[in-house]
């Protein structure tokens, strides 16, 4: 699409405050709707966008696919880390009051982390999912639809 | 004023439905299937359940139209022309339908505060979200503390089946068999 | 009657989406449409965990300090895990999709179903080439 002028300027100003607004959702889900999940979906929506406005293989140098495929794993590797390091402090699998001394200040801690292994997961595995589509088509043409 | 929302919204939900039974453009159906998403987030809302309505809509709405459409880039637009309505199908369907309908008669009223559902676990996780873990949005607390264990599984499964799409599809298609070959293996032994 | 009408009508329009969504799933020949159906089925499900959860006169689940009556939390954890969940094994089928149609030329059931009866006939037949 590199002849869009209004579509590449609007969607570069648009992707920083799409993925500033994901950073929102995710680490104020305690307080408002939101959390690692739509965080993810809304970050991932952001690398999509730039994919389908300056091509793909820009895409794959930005956001490179080792990098991601490293993320993914290590999401789910901190969400169970957290339940782990809850056991050894005493307590049981994932009983975020073992964290620390204080019981509150525990769970505040336990879900930030959790809902930031969360995001890391959603949002490395559905760039991924993208880029493994577009990977496989050539660039979309205007006239194909 | 909230019976006048949910209806006219579960009205336009069942005509997006039957829109794309009808379509026979993959596209169009693809689209419908994204309107819908985002319809059904309206309707989440107006049932309260907003943190549901946010990640519906940018699932339904988003992600999935594109991956939607990137399958359509990869594979065809249209559906073939098509035989017969199918009887078989048409009884499931409409057996399947009456037996959930059926059921329903025995259920608790819709919004009825005393229905078991609201009566167990859901006060004590309200009552612990106040009292003890102290953070507004109890939808989190619930997700990320009380079954914080169900969330770990859920983000296993989603890790899983990105690793099984990239598998499917993770190489470039040019490093691929020629299309067209289902059984290269065999082809070779021949 | 109109009373049941209104103590049920949530639950019954969802099930109508439910049998729409069932029938493409049952009733299509195309995978894609097969999975656009898969979803309408869906989300018709989680329509119906939230209506369950909905408490008349209710008010979503984040607490503000004054006391109100707040609709059931847990249906919406589940369902919220459930649309991401959802959407992966969405990918994965149309990623399974876009491989049959690599292999086989055809989205559509009944064309693969040719193609494999054509390969086991030549299996049959012996190793012609």
């Amino acid at each position: 699409m590199r002849h869009h002028l209004v579509l590449r300027i609007v969607s570069k100003l648009l992707i920083p405050f799409i993925i500033l607004y994901g950073l929102y959702v995710q680490f104020h889900g305690d307080f408002s709707p939101g959390g690692g999940f739509q965080a993810g979906v809304i970050v991932a929506a952001a690398i999509v966008l730039y994919a389908l406005i300056f091509g793909i293989d820009r895409a794959r140098s930005v956001f490179k696919p080792e990098v991601l495929m490293a993320l993914a794993p290590l999401g789910v590797i901190l969400f169970a880390a957290v339940g782990y390091y809850a056991m050894a402090m005493g307590g049981a699998f994932l009983d975020y009051d073992w964290l620390v001394a204080d019981d509150t200040t525990g769970q505040h801690i336990g879900i930030i982390t959790v809902e930031f292994g969360v995001g890391l997961t959603v949002t490395s595995v559905m760039a991924l999912i993208f880029l493994a589509y577009a990977g496989r088509t050539q660039d979309i043409d205007d006239d194909d639809w | 004023m909230e019976l006048l929302i949910d209806i006219v919204l579960l009205g336009i939900l069942g005509i997006t439905a039957i829109a794309i039974l009808w379509t026979r453009h993959l596209f169009v159906a693809t689209m419908l299937a994204g309107a819908y998403s985002l319809t059904s987030a309206a309707l989440l809302v107006a049932l309260d359940a907003v943190d549901v309505a946010f990640t519906e809509a940018a699932v339904g709405a988003g992600i999935s139209t594109v991956l939607m459409l990137g399958t359509l880039t990869l594979t065809r637009r249209r559906e073939k022309a098509h035989r017969r309505i199918g009887a078989g199908p048409l009884l499931l369907v409409v057996v399947t339908g009456a037996m959930l309908i059926y059921g329903t008669v025995d259920m608790p009223a819709f919004g009825d505060p005393n229905a078991p559902a609201m009566q167990h676990v859901a006060p004590e996780y309200i009552a612990g979200t106040r009292d003890d873990i102290k953070i507004p949005n109890i939808v989190t607390a619930i997700l990320a503390s009380y079954r914080g264990f169900d969330t770990l599984g859920e983000t296993a499964v989603i890790f899983t089946a990105g690793v099984g799409v990239l598998l499917l599809l993770g190489r470039r298609r040019e490093e691929d068999e020629e299309p067209g070959t289902r059984r290269p293996e065999r082809e070779r032994d021949a | 009657m109109l009373e049941l009408f209104l103590a049920k009508y949530n639950y019954w329009i969802v099930i109508v989406l439910m049998m729409v969504g069932l029938y493409v799933v049952v009733a299509r020949g195309n995978l894609v449409k097969k999975i656009i159906g898969l979803n309408v089925f869906q989300t018709s499900v989680f329509l119906l965990y939230i209506s369950l959860g909905k408490v008349a006169g209710g008010t979503a689940p984040i607490l503000t300090g004054k006391d109100e009556v707040f609709s059931n939390p847990v249906p919406h954890v589940l369902i919220l895990t459930a649309i991401v969940v959802g959407i992966a094994t969405t990918a994965l089928g149309l990623a399974l999709v876009v491989r049959i149609r690599e292999a086989y030329e055809s989205i559509e059931d009944d064309e693969i179903d040719e193609a494999e009866n054509r390969d086991m006939a030549a299996d049959l037949a012996g190793p012609s080439r």
